[in-house]
């Protein structure tokens, strides 16, 4: 079988389209390759899902953190502390466990026990709370100028938040929201490794990287590809935001432009 | 554990519950905590050691020495880390097991990788298929101990490497004019000062270890996960005295509770060890202190 025919069999595989059975011995490279490959596309899915969709709550989350009344405030502090202040590995855990029992009340909730909605579910909310951190943090320090230069204007409200505080925020938030996405792609690894079931074997990269090392007990081989898929996908995002923080700071002088300096990736 | 368990079916409430988590396998979950807290004291300072050599190989004026510094500490920033947990676990595993069989089977003419098959010789199997349960335990603990202090000490090196950096450069110019060596004024005048601008870094890790623990559960090690699915299940009567649905929920919602409390405590104990050593510093932290003892 030449590598061309493993490719047209099992590159769709972690979507369910392709042979019902996975290779059970003689593993060649190109179906390590193919398959891990195949499996980034649920990676690719719940990373740009989730980020898509955390970008607002996240939004809405940071500009409650700085509300005065204690009473929108409050729920918002507790939102981040609570995604932040456990690990995700535990929260996939509690949400697949929480979603099951919600199936037993009510068969409208069974989609949410499934990795595609359930998981999703779960690193939206907890990129939500990062994000908004972060976005807290830049909302903190928007320049006391600009918001002084908005009032002279007779900004204010609505107005002076989309005009001038939101792209500010942005601004100066970015360089560390590109460190939240990069992560937060390395996250969605996690997804298959707790509780959320792999139905057919239609996993992520990881779950197919895992699934050779067990067969061959070989880990050099399909961990290396895995790393490369990795680097590919961090690159790939460096260059996204890159582009919106160029495009962000276009109107900027050069010497104020901020470089985008990134930092080391955590575990959550 | 209490007296009036006796008669678990007689029970209600509070007592059954008190009866309930006290039961022998639910001790096992607290050992685990303890488990836990046994991988984190020891993890620590190791990862911490790694990290101290990974930085100072990263500044090495030895070539070789800091591309291998630099890479150990770039490796881990593309990679999803959970990746590295699995590969390290077998990978160091068969690392020592294949160490020991060119040591204590020389003659051994099999290739070692047959098919999908890693075959070593019995004498150099880790831990040997003789020794007892314990033994393997602890062997699965030491593999876990080392993939994560590999893992957070590649974390820990980033961080020092930021550190020895941060030091003011005319510190080590004044070294160098009072004629001290490369090797004193890297112990003498760097190491010391270094640690006030590692600090915020490493507290940051300190907490960022404590979520990674619940990995443990992915090394094979019985860990609070294990015990939290295991004892959640649906338990009927017919195999235990306390029956009940599947609880696993409520267990998960525990170890949130537990993990929530856990890194609250740190925090509040970092911020005061960071005030403790901010004290008379001649940095903005330092500065703000004095002005609110004159104030």
């Amino acid at each position: 079988m030449s590598c061309w025919d493993t490719i047209a069999d099992y590159a769709l595989r972690s979507q369910g389209i392709g042979p019902k059975l996975l290779p059970r011995s003689d593993f060649t490279l190109c179906q390590q390759v193919t398959l891990i490959g195949s499996g980034m596309i649920w990676n690719i899915y719940f990373g740009v899902l989730s980020l898509f969709a955390g970008f607002f709550l996240a939004t809405t989350v940071a500009v409650a953190k700085a509300a005065r009344s204690p009473w929108i405030r409050k729920p918002a502090d507790w939102f981040v502390f609570i995604f932040r202040g456990s690990p995700l590995f535990i929260q996939f855990f509690f949400a697949y466990f929480l979603f099951l029992s919600l199936k037993g009340v009510s068969p409208a909730f069974a989609p949410l026990t499934s990795a595609w909605l359930g998981a999703l579910v779960v690193l939206f909310l907890n990129t939500s709370a990062y994000s908004a951190e972060i976005f807290y943090g830049a909302l903190q320090s928007i320049p006391k100028g600009d918001i002084e230069a908005a009032d002279a204007y007779g900004m204010s409200g609505w107005r002076r938040f989309r005009r001038i505080v939101w792209p500010t925020l942005l601004r100066l938030a970015w360089p560390a929201y590109t460190n939240e996405a990069i992560f937060m792609f390395h996250s969605t690894t996690l997804v298959f490794f707790s509780g959320f079931p792999a139905t057919q074997q239609r996993g992520d990269a990881l779950y197919y990287a895992s699934y050779f090392a067990d067969k061959t007990f070989n880990p050099f081989v399909p961990y290396p590809i895995l790393a490369v898929y990795f680097i590919l996908l961090t690159l790939t995002v460096i260059g996204i935001f890159g582009y919106v923080n160029r495009r962000l700071n276009r109107h900027l002088p050069q010497d104020r432009k901020q470089s985008m300096k990134l930092r080391m990736n955590l575990i959550r | 554990m209490f007296s009036f368990c006796a008669d678990p079916q007689n029970l209600e409430g509070l007592t059954w519950l008190s009866c309930y988590l006290t039961t022998g396998k639910h001790m096992s979950i607290y050992y685990a905590v303890g488990t836990v807290l046994l991988l984190l004291a020891i993890t620590a300072p190791i990862a911490l050691g790694f990290g101290f050599g990974g930085a100072v190989a990263a500044r090495s004026r030895i070539a070789p020495l800091r591309w291998f510094g630099k890479s150990y500490v770039a490796i881990v920033r593309g990679v999803p880390d959970i990746a590295f947990f699995l590969f390290f676990v077998i990978a160091l595993d068969q690392g020592f097991e294949y160490l020991r069989h060119q040591i204590k089977c020389p003659d051994w003419d099999l290739p070692i990788r047959q098919g999908n098959d890693f075959v070593v010789c019995a004498a150099a199997k880790l831990p040997l298929s003789t020794s007892p349960q314990y033994v393997h335990e602890i062997y699965g603990f030491f593999l876990a101990v080392l993939t994560f202090s590999i893992v957070f000490g590649a974390f820990a090196a980033n961080v020092l490497f930021g550190a020895m950096r941060a030091v003011p450069k005319a510190q080590i110019e004044t070294a160098e004019a009072y004629g001290l060596s490369h090797r004193q004024t890297f112990w003498r005048i760097l190491v010391p000062q270094m640690w006030v601008y590692a600090l915020p870094g490493l507290s940051n890790l300190w907490m960022v270890l404590i979520k990674a623990t619940p990995l443990l559960f992915l090394l094979g090690v019985e860990d609070i996960v294990y015990w939290a699915r295991e004892l959640g299940g649906t338990k009927t009567p017919q195999f235990t005295d306390y029956p009940h649905p599947d609880w696993r929920m409520w267990y998960f919602f525990g170890l949130l509770v537990f993990y929530l409390c856990f890194t609250k405590v740190s925090e509040i104990v970092l911020t005061r060890i960071m005030r403790k050593l901010t004290k008379g510093q001649a940095t903005l932290g330092g500065e703000a202190q004095r002005r609110e003892v004159v104030a």
